[in-house]
């Protein structure tokens, strides 16, 4: 998924828990296209103030905010 | 005076005073000037002499700003490189300026280690946020902490003002970076004509969220510290919410920053959230602001100064809009700032009055003493001034001035690209298509963009069997250079348009 966003060269050993911004994965205008692209793939809206490290900084804070963010939304289906 | 002075009599007067915020952490004028010098001790010990250059390629950190000072302190001339640089560049670069030392970060051993490889210059590598490092004998590589633990000794090298004190590199039309060289009466200079325009107090809490590779930054910190302000350097702007939360806590008064910055600030729709009511300047550069940017940043500050500003490395700043006459002529950069003379001139040299277009001169102290080995380059910058025996900088941007001399912004003499702020040469890009297996010709050309100013576009031609997407080219191009530089679009075409002589023709190219 995120192969459209590393900034090359230096994610050849990335792990899930790596820091993008500290191993200069992605970078400041990087981050603005990989919410995008998540927006658009998941189909979910990703608010100012979720637009933190912590929800999209690592590959693992990825997945645990997206995952989050689908169930949310399937929860207000649901209702 | 020293570049380093002003700091030092920063520390002098109010040691016990708050000089950065980083990641959270506070840090006194005295803990920073105890650590630099420590530091310079240390790098003196491990040889570096005046006259040498100390290469620091890092992330905005204590580090970094410990280490430039640090290499003041030992008579050295600093090299802030970029932590974007990727490794033939960084490599380029350490083998074209031959520093005696280089520091950087664990976490970009990736680049450096290769770099290191290929270069005979560097006698000791500094790592910062490595614990410790076995002794190996022969080894250049050094934890940060265990050479701050050999630095006890400093002894106040013969620096006079006509020493360099940096070498910034800059993107040059040939394709080859050029190193530009400032003595500390560059520095010095500079730094006192911009803080004396902007009017800088030592009350004031001044956001650094650009690069101090970048001299825009970097000057943040010398100019900060000079007036004995408190500094709250980030990382980056990548996480603008981020970057705000800070600024409302530490009550930021003065907010640098480039078109790219603002746009992303405007595009955060919970804005008014924050209680921004420190803001006291907002200063833009590296690119002219639009007239709906200028009326937005307004709209959001009305109780904020707006500073419209133009620079180039190769003197630091030239010209400021006193705030005053923003709304008399919001496109304009303004007149030259202190201790300055700035003229137009048309293609034979001769000056032009008020009301022409030409290239901009610019006379001063502030003036680089040249690119670094490059005398070809320099020749084509540094031309005889009015005065015999005088050189004035040749700024290769064209202005226009209206009739009471304030200076628009035409276009630049080569085709350089600034994008984010950052100038880009088409040539380097270019260089970089051509290393890619299959690429038969390629041209880079800055297409206009809302958010980044031009965005790089690169057209290509392949060879018969070849076939690249979009994306596997920019990626190529990501792996070899720094961010900002990779094409944001590439387009595969059948041919490029061409001149009589067979060169590529790029006008017309979009």
């Amino acid at each position: 998924m995120l192969d459209n966003f590393i900034m090359g060269g230096n994610a050849d050993d990335l792990k899930d828990g790596d820091s993008f911004m500290e191993r200069h994965i992605i970078d400041s205008t990087g981050f603005i296209e990989l919410i995008t692209f998540l927006e658009q793939s998941f189909g979910i809206r990703i608010e100012d103030e979720e637009m933190i490290p912590e929800n999209l900084d690592s590959l693992n804070s990825i997945e645990q905010f997206i995952s989050h963010k689908l169930k949310a939304v399937a929860t207000a289906a649901n209702k | 005076m020293l570049l380093h002075q002003f700091f030092e009599a920063s520390v002098e007067r109010h040691p016990e005073k708050v000089a950065l915020i980083c990641e959270g952490r506070r840090h006194t004028y005295g803990e920073i000037n105890y650590l630099a010098t420590r530091l310079a001790g240390a790098l003196q010990h491990l040889g570096v002499e005046r006259g040498d250059r100390v290469a620091v390629f890092m992330d905005n950190a204590l580090e970094a700003v410990v280490a430039i000072y640090a290499a003041l302190k030992a008579g050295a001339a600093i090299m802030p490189i970029n932590a974007l640089t990727k490794r033939d560049k960084l490599t380029y670069i350490l083998n074209d300026a031959r520093p005696a030392c280089l520091l950087t970060h664990q976490a970009l051993a990736d680049v450096w280690r290769e770099a290191l490889a290929h270069n005979k210059s560097v006698r000791a590598c500094l790592i910062a946020g490595e614990s410790s490092t076995p002794a190996v004998s022969g080894s250049r590589r050094l934890s940060l902490a265990d050479a701050l633990a050999l630095g006890g000794h400093h002894e106040k090298p013969l620096t006079i003002d006509q020493d360099l004190a940096g070498i910034i590199y800059t993107s040059g039309s040939t394709g080859d970076p050029k190193g530009v060289m400032l003595t500390h009466l560059n520095m010095v200079t500079a730094a006192t004509s911009v803080s004396t325009y902007l009017g800088l107090k030592p009350d004031d809490v001044i956001l650094c969220v650009l690069p101090l590779a970048f001299d825009y930054g970097l000057y943040q910190v010398l100019m900060g510290f000079k007036t004995g302000a408190t500094v709250v350097l980030e990382k980056s702007f990548a996480f603008p919410v981020k970057v705000l939360e800070t600024m409302v806590g530490e009550r930021v008064t003065v907010f640098p920053g480039v078109p790219t910055i603002f746009s992303l600030l405007m595009n955060i729709k919970t804005l008014p959230d924050y209680d921004l009511s420190a803001l006291r300047m907002i200063t833009n550069t590296a690119a002219a602001l639009s007239e709906q940017h200028i009326l937005s940043l307004r709209e959001l500050f009305p109780w904020a100064t707006l500073f419209s500003m133009y620079g180039l490395t190769e003197c630091k700043r030239v010209t400021y809009l006193p705030p005053e006459q923003l709304d008399v002529r919001p496109t304009s950069v303004g007149k030259g700032m202190p201790n300055e003379e700035v003229w137009l001139v048309d293609e034979h040299g001769n000056r032009l009055p008020n009301g022409s277009t030409g290239e901009l001169v610019i006379r001063g102290s502030h003036v680089m003493r040249g690119y670094w080995e490059k005398p070809r380059e320099t020749a084509e910058r540094l031309k005889p001034g009015p005065h015999s025996g005088e050189m004035v900088l040749y700024s290769g941007d064209i202005f226009r001035t209206d009739e009471e001399g304030y200076l628009y912004f035409v276009a630049r003499k080569d085709d350089i690209i600034k994008t984010r702020g950052e100038k880009v040469s088409p040539r380097e890009v270019e260089n970089v298509l051509y290393s890619l297996e299959g690429v038969l010709e390629a041209a880079v050309v800055g297409v206009p963009d809302p958010v980044l100013g031009q965005a790089i576009k690169a057209f290509v031609t392949m060879q018969p069997g070849y076939r690249y997407s979009e994306r596997d080219v920019i990626k190529y191009c990501l792996s070899r250079l720094e961010n900002f530089m990779a094409p944001k679009y590439v387009v595969v075409v059948d041919a490029l348009p061409k001149t009589d002589t067979g060169k590529i023709k790029k006008t017309g190219l979009r």
